[in-house]
């Protein structure tokens, strides 16, 4: 199917991002003349092997870890509910989830149902943020206890790109000898990640935010981490993950963390100059407009503007005859009546939550595209506003 | 991605009639920046009773604008009687359906030419004198008598989803489901479908906590010199804290645990988990 993907400006690489064209080759492969198994005995398949584990490597050095510490998932909410339920099973005594109320669902809905998974065992707190969507380093060491079985953290906040310190929250959970995980779904590619360097304990990443397909994730698991596999079945991963291996989408994950290695300095330099402008043209051509999240303790790709008046599906449907692509925390793109719980945790108003939008970049935007959206902006948000009863013009 | 008709696309992208008549025979305001949709529509009304001339403004999604487009289209050159009879599905059927969840734009729609032609008229509503059922978005038994006539509703999530009533607090739940019954039998002998147990909102579930706390929970605390706050609700997760000989007691969290959290779930949900703030 054609679907015009050479003409869309995309700007929505924080949902998913597209295959790297060295991805495709490094993958091909496998999904061609290269299918044996790599747990077979004979060379066709166990060449096939030794190809994963170079992948494994290529993620290791991307990531600061070990190649033994990367296990293989399907997705990076495999990877999250595997590390989180493996601590559960390993410290049954301990009753006690610290967490924080701005995790992407994967986390979150974990959280929410832990009471069915383990009979309502588990006490759960979710950190408050700030309004500018950081955390109180306070708070979270006087909600660390003796009785934590885990900390999950996300690195860095989906929809407003806002960092969280995790590894000082790391090192503070390991004084305490609490497992820490963090989601850094987000983070991996797109800020330096070195886990010989910190305390964590878990993390988890995905392969689609990064440039590989979607359908294979990672489960770092620190060297000496007790550890309880969520999928039961063969050797596969050292026993950590049972299941044949997606050897195609590995050896492609391998291959976009090398290249996410390569352009970690123009993800912080030019990529973060495209989201400035666009972020900056925004802010002064639009009035009314605010920016939602901490404007430096944030990705280098992500800003998320809310336009006060107006609502954000029909933002996002009149930038779509542009082809370009975003997202917005609006209650009607989700069929709730409800907006964003990022929004909401941060204390974001309703006038202006109804009306955010996220744009999230990548390596494959260009000026052009910032200046061509910075151009179509203000006509779409005028338009809009002059259709709303609330909207006066002398604002 | 909503599955929306060329026709709602069509409206949407290109609205007839925005703006505001001056000296408009009758206007009709209705939701709220909040609830996150709002309709201002003004219509201008000659000798004939003929709708001459109507035109909007509107704050809200692409179901909430091209609702609002066709209706001004359908009723310019309408004399005010037929008006007054347009049905909501004579919206949504204008612009060739529009998703469930989305019906409550149409059914604004009639909502603001109910009241415009009220306003014209100079008379008082109908609906506005019937029982407000839902307080939250300010719907009444009539409303929603109508609605489950005229769409042929079957249970309260579909009432929620035409009329949004339900859809804040949800304390109207019961009074919902008790006024479909009797609409339903009414109109047919036909036995209802069994209802299905909704999922509560977190305004719901509020209110279903203080009250359990107010009933119950704060006078057992109170004989032992202690009292508790609700501090927060999201999702299942219920934040309170305890004050009074109840904060920093040594056995406070197998209150929380044992106690507290063991009657919010017997009487509100049976998810819910209990934090106490610090």
């Amino acid at each position: 199917m054609d679907c015009g993907s050479d003409k869309v400006i995309y700007m929505d690489n924080n949902a998913t991002t597209r295959i790297a064209p060295e991805v495709v080759d490094a993958m091909m492969p496998f999904l061609t003349d290269c299918y044996g198994n790599p747990s077979s005995m004979h060379t066709f398949g166990g060449q096939i092997g030794r190809a994963v584990e170079e992948a494994r490597k290529q993620i290791g050095d991307l990531i600061g870890a070990d190649p033994a510490e990367i296990v293989f998932t399907s997705c990076g909410t495999e990877s999250d509910s595997t590390a989180i339920l493996s601590a559960l099973q390993t410290f049954p005594e301990q009753r006690h989830v610290l967490t924080t109320r701005v995790e992407h669902p994967a986390v979150k809905s974990l959280c929410e149902n832990l009471g069915q998974l383990t009979g309502h065992k588990h006490r759960v707190t979710r950190l408050m943020v700030e309004a500018d969507g950081t955390l109180d380093m306070d708070r979270y060491r006087e909600a660390l206890s003796e009785d934590t079985a885990i900390v999950s953290v996300m690195w860095a906040n989906n929809e407003t790109g806002v960092i969280f310190p995790v590894e000082e929250m790391a090192a503070m959970a390991r004084e305490r000898g609490i497992l820490f995980h963090t989601d850094a779904v987000q983070a991996v590619g797109k800020i330096p990640i070195n886990l010989k360097e910190n305390q964590i304990d878990f993390l988890s990443l995905s392969g689609h935010k990064l440039h590989a397909p979607k359908g294979v994730g990672v489960l770092y698991v620190r060297k000496g981490t007790p550890f309880v596999p969520f999928l039961n079945g063969g050797h596969q991963e050292g026993g950590r993950r049972g299941g044949t291996e997606n050897v195609a989408s590995i050896i492609a994950l391998g291959r976009a963390c090398e290249l996410a290695g390569e352009n970690l300095a123009e993800e912080n330099s030019r990529v973060k100059a495209l989201r400035d402008k666009l972020e900056k043209g925004l802010l002064t051509s639009i009035p009314k407009s605010i920016l939602n999240g901490h404007p430096t303790d944030r990705l280098p790709n992500t800003t998320n503007v809310s336009f006060e008046y107006v609502e954000g599906e029909a933002i996002l449907l009149h930038m779509n005859q542009y082809n370009i692509c975003a997202s917005s925390g609006s209650a009607c793109t989700s069929g709730s009546l409800e907006p964003s719980h990022v929004l909401r945790a941060m204390g974001v108003p309703f006038t202006a939550a109804h009306g955010s939008i996220r744009f999230s970049l990548s390596v494959y935007n260009t000026e052009e595209e910032v200046d061509f959206v910075l151009e179509k902006m203000p006509a779409i948000i005028a338009n809009l506003r002059a259709m709303s009863p609330f909207w006066k013009d002398d604002e | 991605m909503w599955e929306y008709t060329d026709k709602v696309q069509q409206h949407f992208m290109n609205p007839h009639n925005v703006g505001e008549l001056e000296n408009p025979s009758g206007t009709g305001d209705v939701g709220s920046l909040s609830c996150g949709d709002a309709l201002k529509l003004t219509i201008q009304v000659d000798d004939n009773s003929i709708i001459t001339d109507a035109k909007f403004k509107t704050f809200g999604c692409a179901s909430a604008i091209a609702s609002s487009s066709v209706l001004t289209e359908i009723i310019k050159g309408m004399p005010i009687e037929e008006a007054a009879k347009l049905t909501n599905e004579d919206i949504a059927e204008a612009l060739g359906g529009l998703p469930k969840e989305k019906m409550h734009c149409s059914v604004m729609g009639r909502e603001a030419l109910e009241a415009a032609i009220a306003d014209y008229r100079g008379i008082i509503l109908p609906m506005a004198e019937g029982e407000v059922v839902c307080e939250c978005f300010g719907v009444t038994d009539l409303e929603i008598i109508r609605a489950i006539q005229e769409s042929d509703l079957r249970s309260v999530e579909e009432i929620t989803n035409f009329t949004k009533a339900g859809g804040g607090c949800g304390k109207c739940e019961d009074r919902l489901r008790e006024i479909l019954q009797q609409t339903v039998e009414g109109l047919t002998t036909e036995k209802l479908k069994p209802i299905k147990i909704q999922r509560m909102t977190t305004l719901q579930k509020i209110k279903k906590i203080e009250d359990v706390l107010e009933r119950e929970i704060r006078p057992t605390l109170k004989k032992d010199g202690g009292d508790i706050e609700l501090v927060d609700v999201d999702g299942d997760f219920v934040t309170v804290s305890l004050r009074g000989a109840c904060s920093g007691c040594q056995s406070s969290r197998t209150t929380l645990k044992e106690y507290v959290e063991k009657k919010l779930r017997e009487q509100v949900v049976d998810t819910l988990i209990i934090e106490e703030d610090k």
